[in-house]
């Protein structure tokens, strides 16, 4: 009887093979055909550009230029400032959502009472666009009625208004806060489905050879959770060099251009001046960079640990 | 004694957390109910004496919200079905068969994750001008659709590799054709995993501004993003209404992803936390 129905199932299933491979291409056509036709051509085509001369505005002269677009941009001091800022951007905005990120998953990991709503309440930024949380913060850095101003004018913290958007030495700082608030929810919640998952015989052991809180920490948790760090820190250095939506919000690149980095570069260039090749030519140098990283923190967190997400 | 103070610590260090993320959203809620003179007034009230939905009013008598609204809904709901529906196949297929290819396909969805998207908004313009689909609702269902495939299909892949294979062997051994044992056995077991990537994309959706602002000029057709961008260089200092329609658009998404979160995390980190 037994033996009979694994016959038969088995039969059935060889069978299928043929239908299966049908099944198969059927299933995955519409979204690979629509991924390759309308992500890969235009990026392919995109790359194309940042050799021609392609302005929206000169469309009867689009032609191959080799390299002028850039350098065109690396003679732009606009071009050279969104570098330098990309860097900090990424390094600052990385490093203090990682941290805060981090504590705040360690706070939450033991089960307290109302912690379900306090999630609730604290990690609702994932839900906003970073346009949108530009404009929030455009409102509370105003500097005439601002209300961060008022706070720090009403504790004595300053004496005068600062420019936070207008200031170029307060510029850049700005958009950072906005971005540190802004993913530290990321974080958090990454690194707490993490640490919800080492297993409690871990610290149980941990214990029984006299490990206190703190080598807990060092010893058992940060190691456990290691992967789960590397690959989060990995994607979202890459998003955020890609992000341009709170910079558009916030400031635009404003004051003079001080707060624009590399991606908030290229979209300005799209959008308002129409030089499509130019354009391309800044996204080439982020793919150069974005290579570059990769595969300096692979090599330096040497990639076996990363975890396949 | 020691431990006592870290616990105080730990209470302090959240309760400021909390207020941190809060007030921001709180503040822009406490603006757009202010009337305008009140906004304006110095030294800051922090508790308006008088609460009006005036800016409100406002926005959707003059600026026409609600035609933004229906827009955005119908951009963003449109897509987002459609966009489950694909992922699922696309994910299900990745998720129980190896074939050839099958590594190729799925770091060409990796990195559309990875790569400066922003190459592609100027050729997709040139695409969508070719196409004759600039100024329609469908250049941006079609785009957001495209947008969210790979990012659905991987996360939906991890919910369909929890599922055991078993399940449909047994009721293809019954006599279910492959797609019929999809859709009936094991589509029902995963309906958190596909109501999470719906609720992502429309999320997503709802919020896409860029695309959204290349490809609709058209007033009748503008989504919420796009009109919040307009109002944004038309009435650079009008925050009462500013705050008004802030609110508009946030509340449906963080409502939405307070539903959503624990599944789209549970899906998102299994990869990740197995390592």
């Amino acid at each position: 009887m037994n033996g009979r129905l694994s016959f038969l199932s088995r039969r059935r299933l060889a069978g299928s093979r043929n239908s299966s491979r049908k099944f198969i291409a059927l299933s995955l056509l519409p979204a690979v055909l629509l991924v390759a036709v309308f992500t890969y051509y235009p990026f392919g085509r995109g790359i194309v550009m940042a050799f021609q001369n392609y302005t929206l505005f000169d469309l009867t002269n689009v032609r191959f230029i080799g390299f002028d677009n850039f350098k065109g941009i690396f003679s732009d001091p606009k071009f050279l400032d969104a570098l330098t800022n990309s860097a900090y951007w990424v390094f600052l905005s990385l490093i203090f959502q990682f941290v805060i990120g981090l504590a705040i998953a360690l706070m939450l990991n033991k089960r307290f009472r109302g912690r379900g709503l306090f999630q609730g309440f604290v990690f609702y930024p994932w839900a906003l666009s970073g346009f949108l949380i530009g404009l929030i913060w455009k409102w509370l850095f105003n500097s005439q009625i601002g209300v961060i101003n008022d706070l720090l004018l009403r504790t004595g913290l300053i004496d005068e208004r600062i420019g936070f958007l207008s200031d170029p030495q307060w510029a850049m700082f700005s958009v950072i806060v906005a971005n540190v608030w802004y993913g530290i929810a990321f974080f958090a919640i990454m690194l707490l489905a993490a640490l919800q998952s080492v297993p409690s015989e871990l610290y149980e052991a941990g214990s029984m050879d006299g490990a206190g809180g703190i080598r807990k920490l060092f010893n058992i948790t940060l190691p456990y959770i290691m992967p789960t760090v590397l690959t989060t820190t990995l994607l979202r250095a890459i998003w955020i060099f890609n992000d341009p939506a709170i910079i558009y919000g916030l400031t635009n690149g404003g004051p003079a251009g001080k707060t624009h980095i590399l991606s908030s570069l290229m979209l300005d260039r799209i959008m308002y001046g129409g030089d499509y090749g130019a354009a391309s030519a800044i996204g080439l140098v982020m793919i150069g960079l974005l290579l570059l990283y990769t595969i300096f923190y692979l090599t330096v967190t040497k990639a076996g640990k990363l975890g396949d997400f | 004694m020691k431990r006592y103070s870290l616990r105080g610590l730990k209470v302090v260090s959240l309760a400021v957390y909390f207020a941190l993320m809060v007030f921001p959203l709180l503040w822009i809620a406490i603006t757009s109910l202010k009337p305008q003179k009140d906004i304006f007034t110095y030294p800051i009230r922090y508790w308006p004496e008088t609460l009006t939905w005036q800016n409100y009013a406002d926005i959707i008598r003059v600026s026409k919200f609600q035609i933004y609204i229906a827009n955005s809904l119908l951009v963003a709901l449109t897509a987002a079905l459609i966009v489950a529906v694909i992922s699922v196949l696309s994910a299900y297929v990745m998720a129980r068969f190896s074939f050839r290819g099958h590594g190729q396909v799925m770091l060409g969805f990796f990195l559309t994750q990875m790569l400066p998207g922003f190459i592609s908004l100027g050729p997709l313009y040139m695409m969508m001008t070719r196409l004759d689909l600039v100024n329609t609702r469908f250049s941006l269902i079609l785009m957001y659709t495209v947008g969210l495939i790979p990012f659905s299909t991987i996360l939906l892949k991890g919910f369909f590799e929890r599922i055991p294979k078993s399940l449909e062997e047994a009721a293809m051994i019954d006599g279910c054709s492959r797609l019929s044992a999809l859709v009936r056995v094991i589509l029902p077991v995963m309906m958190n995993g596909i109501t999470a990537t719906f609720i992502f994309a429309f999320v997503q959706n709802w919020n896409e501004l860029f695309m959204a602002v290349m490809f609709i000029d058209n007033e009748a057709l503008k989504t919420l993003p796009v009109a919040m961008n307009s109002f944004v260089m038309k009435f650079d200092i009008d925050w009462g209404a500013m705050s008004a329609g802030t609110m508009m658009s946030v509340i449906p998404t963080v409502v939405l992803f307070a539903i959503a979160q624990r599944y789209i995390v549970e899906g998102l980190t299994q990869g990740a936390v197995k390592g």
